[in-house]
């Protein structure tokens, strides 16, 4: 479904990514994991068109995305939950949830999406009058992957959905995930909670400074030797 | 018993008279200042131009007057779509370069844009002042000890409908939401499909809109010069700091209170006062309540 061909990313000087290729297959959750720094984040850009690749190429569906802005890559079914939320935390969570279905494809199916997303997440169904930036952490999180949902993502990229959440609430956004893509949605998430997303994946690979330095399926990761040593702890 | 009974209907109650002009007043400088509010609150861009889009269509309406016979009523109908589709041009041509450059590159830009619109003007029509007297502003009305002709009331009413529909617009409406979310988090807009180059197109071209209805509306009343923008749009920025920075509900309660300070520092002290309590006004607020008066949340609330 997505591909990355050789991409080099850069801010201004300092490059971010080097020679990145991995290939993201349709229908099942791919892992990015990788220590701080190591250009997860910068990956996710690549693709969602916030950040413009200097050499290499993302392919989506067979379509080289080079010339498709930013804002056009969602009506294409590319959506990015970022990492933090980024809710508009002046707008109320139905505020925020409808701006999910800016895009034309959406639009058409708002108020069924709506419905799904309210039972996926009744909490927000309770909260639909409340500013976005006075909810709880797992609360936003929760307004946060609703709004990308509201987007009918065929991808969904989801950047460190379980920053700064309590264990409990870290595994009931795992267990999201799951019925997420178990609808049909093609997930790339990017994780610190190493062992709990390579248990998740189908499919995973690691990155450290800017490169791609294993590859494989989620759970044949999870018994690597180099993955032990560098991220479990074992 | 009712003062303005006991003066009798030829008589002013001054009171009630410096209530009734601040009114009036405050919905213009409102109509004036919302559309800067506006645009700041979005695009993060104070256009120091503004008040020349206000003296455009202030001549709009003296020429449509002069040399067509057309009201200054008639005139808005059209004026509000062609400031609109001047605001899209100005935006290509001008600001949609420095939307993401520095404060100093957008200031020197919109500065620059207000010199050469005054220059332009004052080539093409010459320096003079242009006044118009269509009927309405012979037409004196008077109620509780008051007098004020009909193109003050019209003026006010016209300005005070556009703002509360702009205010309507930016709440409820998906475009409205859109702008606000714009202004809130740009990237996290864009990741939801939002255009946001269209977003600050649209901002400007209905910020611009509303500075030229306003040029019209007070037309009847004021006259038409090159630099007739500036008297209007130095009170303006009292307003925007005043009501905080971006916030539609506090320029229209800045514009009150500014044209509350210009209406009794007139009748107390004169005339020539007036300024000096703008920027008594102003610098008060900076010092007291740089936020605006009507809270800390600053610009990015727009109209939450
Ligand atoms: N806006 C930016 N400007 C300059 N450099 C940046 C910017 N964003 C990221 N970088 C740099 O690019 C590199 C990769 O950053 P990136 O955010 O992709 O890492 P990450 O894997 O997502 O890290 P984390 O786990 O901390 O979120 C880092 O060295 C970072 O300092
Ligand atoms: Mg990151």
């Amino acid at each position: 479904m997505l591909r990355l061909e050789a991409v080099d990313a850069f801010y201004g000087d300092v490059q971010a990514l080097f020679g990145i290729s991995l290939e993201v297959p349709a229908g099942g959750i791919f892992a990015l994991v990788g220590a701080n720094a190591a250009g997860k984040t910068t990956t996710l850009r690549v693709v969602s068109g916030l950040v413009a690749p200097r050499h290499g190429r993302v392919v989506f569906d067979g379509r080289d995305l080079a010339r498709v802005p930013a804002a056009q890559r969602v009506e294409l079914g590319i959506v990015q939950v970022p990492e933090g939320r980024r809710l508009f935390p002046f707008m109320t969570v139905t505020e925020n949830l409808l701006l999910g279905a800016h895009a034309v494809r959406a639009r058409a199916e708002r108020d069924a999406t709506l419905r799904y997303v309210y039972r996926l997440f009744p909490v927000l169904e309770e909260r639909a009058a409340q500013l976005a930036g006075s909810l709880s952490g797992g609360e936003q999180q929760m307004c946060a992957i609703g709004r990308a949902l509201m987007a009918r993502p065929r991808l969904l990229m989801l950047d460190e959905p379980t920053l700064g959440l309590a264990p409990v609430l870290v595994g009931r956004i795992f267990e999201t995930v799951r019925t997420i893509n178990a609808d049909g949605v093609t997930v790339l998430l990017v994780e610190q909670n190493v062992r709990q997303a390579l248990t998740l994946a189908t499919h995973a690979c690691v990155l450290e400074s800017g490169k791609l330095v294993l590859e494989g399926a989620g759970r044949a990761l999870l018994v690597d030797e180099r993955l032990k040593r560098a991220y479990l702890g074992l | 018993m009712d003062p303005a009974a006991r003066l009798g209907p030829a008589q002013i109650d001054v009171v009630a008279q410096l209530a009734v002009s601040t009114l009036l007043l405050g919905g213009i400088y409102a109509l004036i200042a919302v559309g800067l509010t506006l645009i700041f609150g979005i695009m993060r861009v104070v256009n120091f131009a503004h008040g020349e889009f206000l003296m455009l269509g202030m001549y709009l309406a003296f020429f449509a007057f002069t040399l067509r016979g057309v009201d200054p009523y008639l005139v808005l109908i059209i004026a509000i779509p062609i400031f609109y589709l001047v605001g899209l041009f100005v935006y290509v041509l001008v600001m949609r370069g420095v939307i993401h450059a520095s404060h100093n590159v957008q200031i020197f830009t919109t500065v620059g844009l207000s010199t050469a619109l005054q220059n332009i003007a004052l080539v093409m029509w010459t320096g003079d002042f242009r006044i118009i007297r269509p009927w309405e502003s012979s037409v004196v009305l008077r109620a509780a000890g008051t007098a004020f002709n009909l193109a003050q009331v019209v003026a006010f009413a016209v300005a005070v409908a556009l703002t509360v529909a702009l205010m309507a617009f930016m709440k409820w409406t998906h475009t409205g939401r859109v702008m606000r979310a714009t202004a809130q988090d740009r990237d996290a807009a864009t990741l939801m499909g939002i255009d946001t180059d269209r977003v600050y197109r649209l901002t400007f071209a209905i910020g611009i809109a509303c500075v030229g209805a306003a040029g019209v509306l007070v037309s009847p009343l004021y006259a038409a010069y090159p630099q007739a923008g500036l008297q209007f749009v130095t009170l303006a920025y009292v307003v925007v700091v005043l009501g905080g920075l971006g916030d539609m509900a506090g320029a229209m309660l800045g514009s009150l209170i500014v044209a509350a300070v210009e209406v009794g520092g007139s009748y107390i002290f004169g005339a020539a006062w007036k300024e000096v309590f703008y920027f008594l006004l102003f610098i008060g607020v900076l010092v007291f309540r740089p936020a605006g008066l009507l809270g800390q949340r600053g610009a990015e609330t727009l109209g939450a």
